[in-house]
């Protein structure tokens, strides 16, 4: 008898778990905004509006460190192009916000600066609806879908793997990003997008408007959280990670590979774009190096800092580097590369679970008994 | 001895005593309307080409003047009677300075390359030569005329020929056009083949060219021209391909051994390139600070320098990092990407973040004019040279020293290896060495044709990986045939594109070439099953 989807989705959390991702919702929801809107600037308990959007930007880092992990914690697929998806939602999204400028930009035009600069008389076609949310809402979630779908087809079915697989996403990327550098490809080339203005009417620098956007990436993460964690403990999850184990094998078993990677790395792309499209509004930029090969390779070292194969490694991870980052270009700049450097090098040879691994493992020395969470943590399954 | 005498004694006649110019001729050169000073340099040009040139040189210098009636050149404190060269003793005072406007100077530098054709040098009468064929018109034609009858060396002959014939389209004798036109075809200059399009087009409802068969001639020229400057196009275009990929086979070499042979994913391939391209700024910083004399030749020691200098930096990364992640590529990634980012900001703390200047050694300057429109540049040809060089000395380590057998045996079978007695991770270690050697090797090259920075290495890692992707793992041969493949087609395509469509629709190409034939170009013969 199936068990029906919002009873399984309810255990895939203990009722600590579900305490947990409660009490994260509270603070999101309900805290940060009043912290943020309610408490004078003096209060010690007041968060300022760098911490929201620092915050908030992280948020997504984190989406996208999730669904970088689902494809290379539980399927062992390795991808450096994940930066393109991201930028891909970012830009469809960014296309909106652009349209929401109206008359306010320098030039005074319906259309968005770059192309008056250009010397564009009207919209090109892919630009079309680009002024209604619904539409644009579409475009973030169907294209790099597409994308991902098309070009995860043809590589999974002549089954590329591993490095291979690497090296042509980040060929992809590499493309893609040299694709937008140019101004006749109609996203306004070097500068990309920028000076927003506007979201559905409300101004984008508002307060009101940046903790609405920091609630939604916090929404988004736990939906992202809860949608891996419901699928890494699905049988789809456990054909999944055994492909990722023996491919050969799960084939023989009689299981097609290619659809369970297709899935999974369509969705992956998916959410990418989902965090991409909610990064733009909170950062007010968007351009073509967020396509850059250094980028897209960054996220694989958020997943390897914080643990693969767990789903809160992920975005400890992301918190973790991204913090030390936001730190490091403030307070030492030049030391910043020396530490991301040594971060790679570190976690790839002494730290292959992440930190989440390294807790375990300091908590089975500590209490020797409690061997068998160890075994799950090392099985890469514990959230 | 006594040539040599009289050929003295003409030469220093011919400074004071070719004192033949009529003044009747001169003085026209002061008229205030600018045809009758074109008509006066024309007649005077003609009449007295070599005594002629002192004047015309001193009119465009805005040293020619006028004294009452005669004309006088202005020569520093000194002034000379310009028809006798004389100084005037003591210089009179009244001195008025001849003007010329723009259209007077354009014909007086006509007239003056015109009359360079009757120097006694060969070099200089060369370049005349070439300036005259630039401006050549139907009023120069007696003096061409005359310049050909005492010329006597063939280059400069086939050089005025054209001149003359190019003059000669502005005839009013539809024969002599006709002539000048079918010379005008031997010739594979983009600019003839403008001078010869009016030809053949409508003006209006008449012909530019009035007779028939000389607009058919001109038709016939037109496209014998355009043959030939498609060929040196396609030809120029082949070479800067090849050179292209060259530049890439350089770059992708090393990485053919550390990941092609070894199978080990180095990211900070570009940062070992990058840091032979500042062995070659350190030689040159060096040469200049202590063999000023021998700056020229600093290139050749940063070769060995650069090759050392990489080596070590990948000896050091292959006992510190790579050698606990063999057999696990992707950790090997990351490591490696870790340590490119490391090395970059070494190089930005030492040397700044700014690019550094590497200059080209003078004989690397120039190039060899093959075809009036296709020249090759002399730096690309050595690095074309240095590439085939560092190919076949890898060739060689690889297959016929002691250390290229362990390399491969290694490779081939490791545990086999290692029981026959090869020590097997000090293979590792001088093998992944090499191949950061050879990655030096190529950075000193590209220091003369690219940018030398801190980020130069992020832009080849990418193309590094294609050309060894797409020729297949395992030998050099799949990545040369790759690197000149890429580096031909690239180019060819850039011809309609555009640079930067190019690149992206050669990665799409690879990205889609993979997908057909996920082992390159050249797959290893044999059973290999995935682990």
């Amino acid at each position: 008898m199936r068990t029906p989807l919002i009873v399984r989705l309810g255990r895939s959390f203990d009722a600590r778990g579900w305490l947990l991702v409660g009490l994260f919702a509270a603070f999101a929801l309900v805290a940060v905004p009043i912290m943020h809107l309610a408490l004078p600037p003096e209060n010690p308990l007041h968060l300022s509006t760098w911490f929201i959007t620092l915050t908030g930007k992280i948020l997504c880092y984190a989406i996208v460190a999730v669904a970088m992990d689902l494809i290379w914690g539980y399927g062992g697929i390795l991808s450096l192009g994940h930066g393109l998806f991201f930028a891909l939602g970012g830009y469809a999204f960014g296309m909106y916000l652009m349209r929401q400028i109206g008359r306010d930009g320098s030039y005074q035009s319906d259309l968005p600066d770059f192309m008056v600069f250009l010397d564009w008389q009207e919209l090109p076609w892919f630009w079309a609806g680009s002024d209604s949310f619904l539409w644009v809402a579409l475009l973030v979630l169907v294209v790099p879908a597409l994308i991902a779908f098309v070009f995860g087809y043809f590589a999974f079915r002549s089954r590329i793997k591993g490095v291979y697989f690497s090296i042509i996403t980040q060929a992809l990327t590499y493309a893609a990003m040299l694709f937008f550098f140019r101004n006749e490809t109609g996203f306004g080339g070097n500068n990309g997008f920028t000076d927003f203005k506007r979201i559905l009417g409300y101004s984008i620098t508002a307060p009101e408007t940046r903790v609405v956007l920091f609630g939604l990436s916090a929404l988004a993460l736990l939906g992202t959280l809860l949608l891996a964690r419901y699928l890494v403990t699905s049988k789809f999850g456990r054909v999944l990670t055994a492909i990722r184990d023996a491919e050969s094998r799960v084939m023989f078993i009689g299981y097609h590979p290619l659809w369970y990677k297709l899935f999974v790395w369509t969705l992956s792309a998916m959410l990418c774009a989902i965090a991409g499209a909610l990064y733009v509004p909170q950062v007010g930029i968007i351009n073509p190096s967020e396509m850059s090969v250094a980028n897209s390779i960054e996220i694989a070292i958020w997943v390897a800092v914080g643990g693969r194969g767990t789903l809160i490694g992920p975005v400890i991870g992301a918190f973790i580097v991204n913090l030390a980052k936001s730190w490091f270009t403030v307070s030492f700049p030049e030391y910043w590369l020396f530490f991301l450097g040594t971060l790679f090098v570190v976690s790839t040879l002494y730290l292959p679970q992440g930190v989440v691994g390294l807790w375990f493992t300091l908590r089975a020395r500590w209490r020797p008994n409690s061997g068998d969470e160890l075994a799950v943590a090392a099985k890469g399954a514990k959230a | 001895m006594r040539i040599t005498g009289l050929l003295l004694c003409g030469w220093l006649l011919s400074a004071s005593c070719l004192a033949a110019i009529d003044p009747a001729l001169l003085k026209p050169l002061a008229a205030e309307d600018s045809d009758a000073k074109i008509a006066a340099i024309v007649a005077l040009a003609q009449a007295t080409p070599e005594e002629a040139l002192p004047v015309l040189k001193a009119f465009s210098d805005n040293s020619l003047a006028v004294v009452g009636e005669r004309v006088v050149i202005v020569d520093g404190e000194r002034v000379l009677d310009a028809s006798s060269n004389v100084e005037i003793r003591p210089a009179p005072a009244a001195i008025e300075t001849i003007g010329i406007n723009n259209r007077v100077r354009r014909e007086l530098s006509a007239a003056l390359a015109a009359l360079r054709l009757f120097s006694s040098e060969r070099s200089v009468r060369w370049q005349a030569a070439q300036e005259v064929t630039l401006s050549a018109e139907v009023k120069m034609l007696p003096l061409l005329d005359k310049a050909l009858a005492a010329e006597s060396d063939p280059e400069i002959r086939t050089r005025l020929q054209l001149a003359h014939a190019q003059a000669s389209l502005g005839s009013t004798d539809a024969a002599v056009r006709h002539a000048a036109v079918r010379t005008l075809g031997e010739s594979s200059s983009p600019k003839v083949r403008q001078l010869l399009i009016p030809l053949t087009e409508k003006r209006g409802d008449n012909w530019v060219e009035p007779d028939s068969a000389v607009r058919a001639a001109a038709g016939t020229s037109i496209r014998s021209i355009e043959q030939r400057l498609a060929w040196a196009d396609n030809l120029g275009r082949a070479f800067t391909g090849l050179s292209l990929g060259s530049i890439l086979l350089l770059a992708a070499l090393g990485l053919a051994i550390t990941y092609g042979v070894m199978g080990v994913i180095n990211m900070a391939h570009g940062e070992l390139l990058m840091v032979g391209a500042y062995s070659a700024w350190a030689m040159q910083s060096v040469f200049r600070a202590y063999f000023p004399a021998a700056l020229d030749w600093y290139l050749l020691a940063a070769i060995p320098v650069g090759f050392l200098a990489a080596a070590l930096v990948g000896v050091l990364m292959e006992r510190i990092v790579i050698r606990h992640l063999y057999g696990r590529p992707l950790e090997t990634l990351l490591a490696t990407w870790g340590i490119s980012l490391f090395l970059m900001q070494v190089a930005r703390t030492l040397f700044g973040a700014q690019n550094v200047e590497v200059a080209n050694p003078v004989w690397m300057a120039g190039g060899i004019e093959v075809l009036p429109n296709l020249l090759l540049p002399w730096n690309r040809i050595i690095i074309v040279a240095f590439s085939i060089a560092v190919l076949v000395a890898m060739w060689a380590i690889l297959n016929l020293s002691r250390l290229g057998m362990f390399v491969r045996a290694v490779t081939q079978n490791r545990p086999m290896a290692g029981c026959v007695g090869v020590p097997t991770g000090r293979i590792d270690t001088l093998a992944f060495g090499l191949g950061a050697g050879v990655a030096g090797l190529g950075g000193v090259a590209l220091s003369q044709i690219a940018n030398v920075g801190p980020d130069m290495g992020q832009g080849y890692i990418v193309d590094s990986f294609m050309v060894v992707v797409l020729g297949g793992v395992g030998q050099l041969a799949g990545a040369v045939w790759a690197a000149l493949g890429l580096g031909v087609f690239t180019k060819f395509l850039e011809g309609w594109t555009g640079a930067v469509v190019a690149k992206i629709v050669v990665l799409v190409f690879i990205i889609i070439f993979i997908q057909k034939r996920p082992q390159g170009l050249f797959a290893l013969k044999g059973r290999f099953v995935e682990s």
